[in-house]
């Protein structure tokens, strides 16, 4: 029964990987990639990897995909007069396309694992707990330091992220907090001296 | 039949050569572009993740996990330059990307 959604997830995970660079509409690009990830998502369940799946639904579909698609949207581009070149450029891709399939494919099937290599494991899978603790127990001790990269990787990328898309538009009226903390009443409130009977 | 390291490693191998396939394919769309690297990342996590099952090993998931942080820092930083390119010149076509003047 694994086989069989082995087969299914990655079918339709490489026919829509066709559509995201084949279709004319990035908009149909950006959802086919969604599919593919969803399938892939698939597949790291069958392999045992929960955790990956879940993060691979959330953070690609639920976060990049989104980003992607909001892009694609907010950009007003000519995506007709971008698609133009497809054809010059067809021989050259599956060209390259067919050299990278025949290396990384003879390197698939002519892979063997030494059967020291499962003995040799850096931190072999528990059979007693779930792959997220397993993950967890790792990640937070003995890869500290890659998760604090990591976090290090990400913080950059938000600050860099909110920096080159920030603009200030001159003409707009904004709050300025520390105007309006500066005020004191000695020089906002005007006290005048109005004679009876003839107004301001 | 069971499914083994060598049917992951080859929907690997063909994701992997999809993704090439498009950066060169659309050469003038920057958005596609970054979406096959997308892919091409993609195909590198289920690698990882099948040598990960095959030796039971979890630091290949640990490996998979900061491919993926990395992959989501590259896309936000990579459409963000995008938004800023768009609005400084109006368009996104690669090739009219090749002045390095602000």
């Amino acid at each position: 029964m694994p086989a069989v959604f082995f087969y299914i997830f990655a079918t339709i995970m490489i026919a829509s990987a066709c559509v995201v660079i084949m279709a004319r509409n990035p908009v149909h690009s950006v959802l086919f990639l969604i599919l593919a990830f969803c399938n892939g998502a698939g597949l790291f369940l069958l392999s045992g990897a929960e955790f990956l799946a879940l993060i691979l639904i959330v953070v690609y579909v639920g976060a990049v995909a989104v980003l992607f698609l909001f892009v694609v949207m907010m950009l007003d581009v000519d995506f007709a007069e971008l698609k133009q070149g497809f054809a010059e450029y067809l021989p050259l891709g599956v060209g390259v396309g067919l050299v990278v399939f025949a290396e990384l494919g003879m390197v698939a099937l002519g892979w063997q694992t030494s059967p020291l290599a499962a003995s040799a494991a850096a931190s072999p899978i528990p059979d007693n707990m779930s792959n997220t603790a397993a993950l967890g127990q790792i990640l937070y001790t003995k890869y500290a330091v890659f998760f604090e990269a990591s976090a290090m990787v990400l913080l950059t990328a938000m600050i860099g992220a909110i920096v080159l898309t920030l603009h200030h538009r001159p003409n707009v009226k904004r709050q300025s907090i520390e105007e309006q903390n500066s005020r004191n009443a000695k020089n906002v409130v005007e006290i005048k001296k109005v004679p009876f009977r003839t107004g301001v | 039949m069971t499914i083994g390291l060598t049917h992951y490693l080859v929907v690997g191998a063909i994701m992997f050569t999809l993704g090439v396939a498009g950066i060169i394919l659309n050469r003038k769309n920057i958005i596609v572009i970054l979406m096959s690297v997308e892919l091409i990342l993609l195909s590198v996590n289920i690698n990882f993740v099948a040598f990960s099952k095959e030796l039971g090993d979890l630091t290949g998931q640990v490996f998979a996990l900061y491919v993926l942080t990395v992959a989501a820092a590259e896309a936000a930083i990579g459409l963000a330059i995008l938004v800023a390119f768009y609005r400084n010149r109006g368009t996104i076509a690669v090739e009219d990307i090749n002045s390095l003047k602000g």
